[in-house]
């Protein structure tokens, strides 16, 4: 028990920041997830052909790739294709980004795939006649989708997203490899410093097992706030 | 584009993808066999085991597969009567360590499927083979089995190709597979991008193939 105290003796102030790092950089891969989504699916989900190849080549190849290489990729050709774009605009300098920005980015890339064929899934279930009946009340294009199409996707969405939350939550430590100290890599710092990998990882494993619990709670709560009315 | 590395990196990458495909087939048949345990005892009506089972396959499902890689690679190796024991053979190589942590987590998904397939047939038609005079072991084996088999295909096929992704996780344990060749050959050239196109290529291959093999067994199967 003593290596899980608080402050210099123990490793559980590091521990405990590296939980909230593991659920600061899985929130913000499920935002960025989110904006890839929001892009793709209405690309998937349009008439012209060239469009939804575009969408079927991110999804496919992202999905059909280890999140490994992935995050290799981004690790390695990250700074590069950034210094490509500045070089352009004139600035010649070394660029370096760090591993919270990296790891998010390509964690939420993923995340996007699975996002988009869940709101695909999702707006296609939604029965035709409500698209035809707003647009026979005659709301806008905007007004259409956020106040008839939206709400209904959302609630045939939850319980898909909250898988796709999971494997984002579980796809983060795999961010470990490129040096950002989140659960994974916290661990094995300490069990590289007090020679106890097998407590250590085990209350990792304790850690994420607590994190996806509590999550699938919150998310209940939510699917009943959305499924209200049904 | 440095074409000449893509086409040099190609056959590394290649004898890679082999090394890929052992660890994949190894695990998927002892994850199967476990998968299939562990579903008959989630059928089961005493608590104990049914919990017990239920329990296997939330952990394995709840926490990432590189933490299992961990616990059991550097983990396990830190108690001394296992390494004092016959099991230590086993245990010390990083090659049999990934396959046991792969094994246990497809087990745990699969066992997921293969319980769910269960509950899907029809009581009518375990009583009709009852009516029959079947035994109830051959009734499982002979008509529970198939029509369960059948019903998990789709599944089954996206848990491999999920799988197939986590093998990737043998690189770190200092495995040589497709991706740690991959990273090997990015750390040492500083191309990215060309490496991951060639890899990535061998990948997305792969799942095409197997996708298509399910989707064969799909149609063979169907009834």
């Amino acid at each position: 028990m003593e290596f899980l105290a608080f402050g210099d003796t123990g490793w559980g102030d590091e521990l405990f920041r590296a939980t909230l790092m593991t659920i600061a950089v899985s929130i913000t891969a499920m935002l960025i997830g989110f904006s890839f989504a929001a892009v793709f699916t209405p690309l998937k989900l349009s008439k012209f052909k060239f469009l939804n190849l575009i969408a079927n080549i991110y999804t496919t190849v992202i999905r059909g790739v280890p999140e490994l290489l992935v995050i290799y990729l981004f690790f390695f050709g990250g700074s590069g294709a950034i210094m490509f774009v500045a070089s352009m605009f004139g600035y010649n300098e070394y660029i370096e980004i760090n591993a919270f920005v990296t790891g998010s980015f390509a964690i939420g890339i993923i995340s996007g795939a699975y996002s988009t064929e869940v709101f695909r899934g999702a707006i296609q279930s939604i029965d035709k006649g409500q698209f035809e009946a707003a647009k026979v009340l005659g709301f806008s294009k905007f007004k259409q989708f956020y106040k008839i199409i939206l709400p209904q996707m959302l609630r045939l969405a939850i319980p898909n997203l909250s898988n796709v939350w999971q494997i984002t939550l579980k796809d983060t430590s795999l961010i470990s490899v490129t040096g950002l100290v989140e659960i994974m890599r916290q661990s094995y710092i300490a069990a590289g410093s007090t020679r106890d990998p097998l407590f250590f990882y085990s209350f990792a494993a304790v850690l994420y097992l607590l994190l996806t619990f509590i999550s699938m709670k919150l998310i209940n709560k939510l699917e009943v706030k959305y499924s209200r009315g049904y | 584009m440095d074409f000449e590395l893509m086409i040099n990196s190609f056959p590394k990458l290649l004898n890679a993808a082999v090394v890929t495909l052992k660890l994949l087939s190894v695990s998927l048949i002892v994850g199967l066999f476990i998968g299939l345990l562990f579903a008959i005892l989630r059928l089961n009506k005493n608590i104990f085991i049914n919990k017990f089972a239920y329990g296997y396959s939330y952990v394995f499902r709840g926490t990432p597969l590189l933490v299992q890689i961990f616990i059991i690679y550097f983990g396990l190796g830190q108690i001394e009567s296992l390494r004092s024991s016959f099991l230590w053979v086993i245990l010390k190589e990083p090659y049999w360590c990934a396959i046991i942590a792969f094994a246990l987590n497809t087990g745990a998904y699969t066992s997921e499927i293969l319980r769910s397939a269960f509950q899907t047939i029809k009581p009518g038609i375990i009583e009709a083979g009852k009516s029959l005079g079947i035994s109830n072991k051959i009734i499982f084996y002979k008509v529970q089995i198939p029509i369960a088999i059948r019903q998990s295909l789709p599944a089954y096929g996206n848990e491999i190709i999920l799988m197939l992704k986590g093998t990737s996780l043998a690189s770190t344990v200092t495995l040589m597979d497709l991706t740690g060749v991959a990273k090997y050959i990015i750390s040492t050239t500083f191309k990215p991008i060309e490496v991951f196109i060639v890899a990535g290529g061998i990948y997305l291959f792969m799942t095409f193939i197997i996708h298509n093999v399910i989707k064969f067994l799909e149609k063979k199967y169907s009834y």
